[in-house]
């Protein structure tokens, strides 16, 4: 991808992105793997979004992060860096090898992550903050005049957070149809699912109660992740939320199965085990779609 | 103009320092500071969380309402817009009061501004004794909060000259900056002719041999007052205005104490976590012995009631830093 190209509008066929996104899983799981823990259930989950985001819709440049016109995005949370790093490495930003340094003392690559690893647009992680600097970074560009768009991931936990409502509000208020909000719905939050925690549902009516364009999907379906940003991409005079439900652990069968934590702690023979299942899985995918 | 004093026992309106008896004052240095370095640097913008009118940015919203946004009362957001618009080359000046700021917004200011070094500036009005409603709405140590974060700069000014100057520095400096306001009719205690504010810069307006007051914001004005008092009962009174807090002029506080090791701080604060906290840090870091007496707001929630009720009140004014110096010399 280079300055000025306008990626949205080049085709990109529906079987090359799960390549890129079983390639963000193996990345993934390698990260972890290395550490032996981590937030991998939600790098796996979210692995089809980043994947549709950074090799489908969104404009940038790999060699020149700085370039004003570049799409922007923004993780609020921040523990799902994991996932990034997978993205960014697999878009050339940064290196493969550097994965290896994931979690590691002097690392870039935080185990939540911050602005400062390269492709990193704010520091998320204090949950809340992203849509309100989105909301921010959406004023700005259109007062520059620009074309560039604003991606936020937030996660259903996160909607706990007020100051998210604050900025919805303030979204809505100007008018931000560049501004998109990504809601991961992964059922999980630090001390179980929300619905024990604190309810958030219903999530579709509430964002839409704010005046957003809102959509939920099957979070893990690539296909039906660009149709949704086609269809938000014509709807105008509002910001879009697109609410993904999704399946942490997506891809490896154990994972998807296991009790559901939010933080993973995985046995050193499991690793293999889940290297295996992600590739039959893999292998299984394209067979149906052959 | 010249403001008389208002109808005593009467909890004071939001105001904005101690105007009452001033000789000369300026209305709303702040947004016309702002508005004149807009005019040359199209990239300042100004946000405010529902209190354009109380913090002077009103002006500023009718001479560039394009570049203007009203967040509404939502500072978390405020602040978090505020550092999206300068990670895209803004410069956002962004008002509330101190206490919505400091106490409501702090993780937005450690996280989304501070440790970026965004180029926020934050712009908070009614520091401590400058209003009369009372705990919710006195910001008493913010200071405090705001020294404790790293990448951020702390200035509180003494009057309409330091703040303009203030204004215009902070616009050209890069990274994030809390900066207390004085709004409205504004005392004019520094000639806008001589005096130059500079971040991170001291200034010593009195040279004197028997007491060193060190003071900032509008307590200046005070100590001004106290050192001619201290003069009339034939005191020695040094004067060094520290107007920012942070990065703190160490070198000027230890050259004075060093001469002078009979301190008085003044501050429109609480005496733990400013100013006093600062000259304390810095003088035992570097070994230099000191005798210190602070004048500031003692560590309680204050008082609703007027303006010279509560100054009186809280022993912040001018005979008091006097009384401190008198003290501190004759024990």
């Amino acid at each position: 991808m280079s300055g000025g190209t306008d990626v949205s509008t080049t085709a990109t066929s529906i079987t090359s992105l799960q390549l890129h996104a079983l390639s963000l899983r193996r990345h993934v799981l390698r990260m972890a793997e290395r550490v032996g823990q981590g937030y991998v259930g939600q790098g796996l989950g979210i692995a089809d979004l980043l994947t549709v985001l950074y090799f489908r819709e969104m404009k940038y440049d790999p060699h020149n992060l700085a370039w004003p016109d570049r799409d922007r995005f923004l993780l609020s949370i921040g523990h799902y860096s994991i996932g990034l790093y997978a993205a960014l490495a697999e878009a050339g930003v940064i290196t493969v090898d550097e994965l290896d340094t994931y979690g590691a003392d002097q690392s870039r690559l935080e185990m939540a992550g911050s602005e400062v690893t390269p492709g990193f647009e704010m520091t998320g992680g204090s949950l809340g903050h992203g849509l309100g600097q989105a909301v921010g970074m959406a004023l700005g560009v259109r007062l520059d005049g620009r074309s560039s768009r604003i991606f936020n991931l937030l996660s259903d936990g996160e909607l706990q957070e007020g100051s998210t409502w604050e900025a919805a509000m303030s979204a809505a208020h100007y008018r931000l149809d560049h501004l998109f909000a990504f809601i991961d719905c992964n059922d999980q939050q630090a001390d179980g699912p929300p619905r024990q925690v604190l309810t958030i549902e219903p999530v579709h009516s509430k964002w839409e109660a704010f005046g957003w364009d809102t959509q939920r999907i099957n979070g893990n379906d690539i296909h039906a992740i660009v149709n949704a940003i086609d269809a938000a991409r014509k709807i105008t005079g509002k910001p879009h939320a697109i609410v993904l439900d999704t399946l942490m652990g997506k891809g490896v069968r154990t994972f998807e199965e296991r009790d559901k934590n939010h933080f993973i702690r995985v046995e050193p023979d499991e690793w293999r085990l889940a290297r295996e299942q992600l590739e039959e899985n893999a292998q299984l995918k394209t067979k149906r779609t052959a | 103009m010249s403001v008389s004093a208002p109808k005593t026992g009467v909890t004071g309106n939001i105001l904005s320092s101690d105007i009452y008896g001033a000789e000369r004052t300026a209305a709303a240095p702040f947004g016309e500071a702002l508005i004149r370095e807009a005019e040359t640097n199209p990239r300042i913008v100004g946000l405010t969380a529902d209190l354009g009118k109380y913090t002077d940015i009103h002006l500023f919203a009718n001479r560039f309402p394009e570049r203007f946004f009203q967040i509404g009362m939502a500072e978390q957001n405020l602040i978090s817009v505020a550092a999206g618009l300068a990670r895209t080359g803004f410069i956002p000046f962004a008002t509330t009061y101190c206490v919505f700021a400091t106490r409501r917004a702090y993780d937005f200011i450690a996280i989304g501004a501070a440790l970026g070094s965004a180029n926020v500036k934050i712009i908070a009005g009614l520091p401590g004794l400058t209003t009369g409603y009372g705990g919710t709405h006195q910001g008493i140590e913010d200071l405090a909060l705001m020294r404790s974060i790293p990448n951020l700069t702390v200035i509180d000014p003494c009057d309409a000259t330091e703040l303009s100057q203030a204004v215009s520095a902070i616009a050209r400096h890069e990274g994030p900056v809390y900066l207390r306001l004085l709004r409205g009719q504004v005392p004019v205690v520094f000639d806008p002719d001589a005096y130059q504010f500079e971040i991170g810069q001291a200034r010593l307006l009195s040279e004197g041999t028997d007491v060193a007051i060190i003071s900032t914001g509008l307590m200046t004005a005070r100590a001004l007052k106290a050192v001619a008092q201290l003069s009339g009962s034939g005191v020695s009174a040094a004067l060094l205005h520290v107007s920012t807090l942070k990065p703190f002029d160490t070198e000027a506080v230890l050259a004075l104490v060093r001469r002078v090791p009979r301190v008085v701080t003044a501050e429109n604060h609480f005496t733990t976590g400013g100013l006093a906290s600062a000259v304390a840090d810095a003088t035992v870091d570097a070994g230099v012995p000191i005798h210190l007496k602070r004048v500031g707001i003692p560590n309680c929630f204050c008082e609703s009631g007027s303006i010279p009720y509560l100054v009186q009140r809280y022993r912040m004014d001018s005979e008091d830093i006097a009384a401190a110096a008198l003290e501190m010399i004759h024990k």
